[in-house]
């Protein structure tokens, strides 16, 4: 472990800076977790429907999707180091695998929604409409907590390639990192949520 | 007061995180797999929980930062289980 000997240049705005982040991933962490909760309430109504429902997830494609995001988040981490030790290059490097494993996410959940779709599995459909009650609801808020987290996603990957580009043109540095330090702490987030997503929806049948 | 310096975690210990994550992944996945009895669910939950909070404390390092943070972040989980209590006993006992 080693210390910045010139974090104390930057300390009220970074400090600062990093508190308001946190505050916004608060707000995130209520947005999302009106959907826990409305799941919960749904899943303890209606049981036999989710049961039935959550048979129609992939596991698989599931736990694909939650080893690439927890190795992002590894790889996000580790470019948050390498910048503290003036190491731009392997920065830019790290935050590039990371935006790799963004697109693996994103094309899994192509597939995913693509697949539901090609079976008429969504909101509003005629398929949709002869299920269940509890089944709709199922579906609803599958595509809507994986729709808002797929959003976060591609947000997450437009502040990481930013922070790339302005790692490149020097503009974030060893001593000068706050919008790199709260872009990693959003991808976290994304995983955070994810942690939680991929039992729920996917593993519990 | 506390010191400022920003602590920088190694690469191998996020590696050594990072494998701690995806081993309680793979418990998770075994244990729905193998249907652990009526605490399945409950089983999901706490593991997902444990790796939460290693994300929060490691990736996130909040272990190197200052207190006040620390006890928001506590504080907020803490709030959303209040409310998660709290509907559940109006929905149960209503």
């Amino acid at each position: 472990m080693s210390t910045n000997p010139h974090a104390h240049e930057n300390l009220i705005d970074s400090d600062t800076g990093k508190m308001g982040m946190w505050l916004f991933l608060f707000t995130e962490l209520f947005l999302f977790g009106g959907l826990f909760l409305v799941y919960a309430v749904m899943r303890t109504k209606y049981a036999a429907d989710f049961h039935h429902a959550a048979l129609e997830l992939n596991a698989f494609v599931g736990a694909t999707n939650t080893v690439a995001l927890l190795f992002s988040s590894m790889t996000v981490a580790m470019s948050l180091t390498a910048i503290q030790q003036q190491k731009s290059g392997k920065a830019i490097g790290l935050i590039f695998i990371t935006l790799l494993l963004a697109g693996v996410f994103m094309v899994n959940k192509y597939f995913e929604w693509g697949h539901k779709f090609s079976l008429h599995l969504y909101p509003g459909s005629d398929v949709m409409k002869t299920l269940p009650h509890g089944e709709i609801v199922f579906f609803g808020l599958y595509f809507m907590m994986t729709g808002l987290h797929a959003v976060h996603v591609l947000i997450g990957g437009i502040l990481l390639t930013l922070v790339m580009f302005k790692i490149g043109s020097g503009k974030i540095r060893h001593d000068h990192f706050l919008m790199h330090e709260n872009s990693a702490l959003y991808w976290h987030l994304v995983d955070l949520i994810w942690i939680f997503i991929f039992p729920l929806l996917y593993l519990i049948t | 007061m506390k010191n400022h310096t920003h602590a920088v975690s190694t690469d191998r210990a996020n590696w050594t995180v990072l494998l701690i994550l995806l081993l309680l992944t793979t418990l998770s996945v075994l244990a729905i797999k193998l249907q652990v009895g009526a605490f399945t669910v409950a089983l999901a939950l706490l593991l997902a929980s444990v790796k939460v909070t290693i994300v929060l404390t490691y990736f996130m390092h909040l272990k190197f930062e200052q207190t006040i943070l620390r006890v928001m972040v506590g504080g907020v989980f803490l709030l959303f289980a209040i409310v998660i209590g709290i509907t559940f006993i109006d929905y149960l006992f209503r």
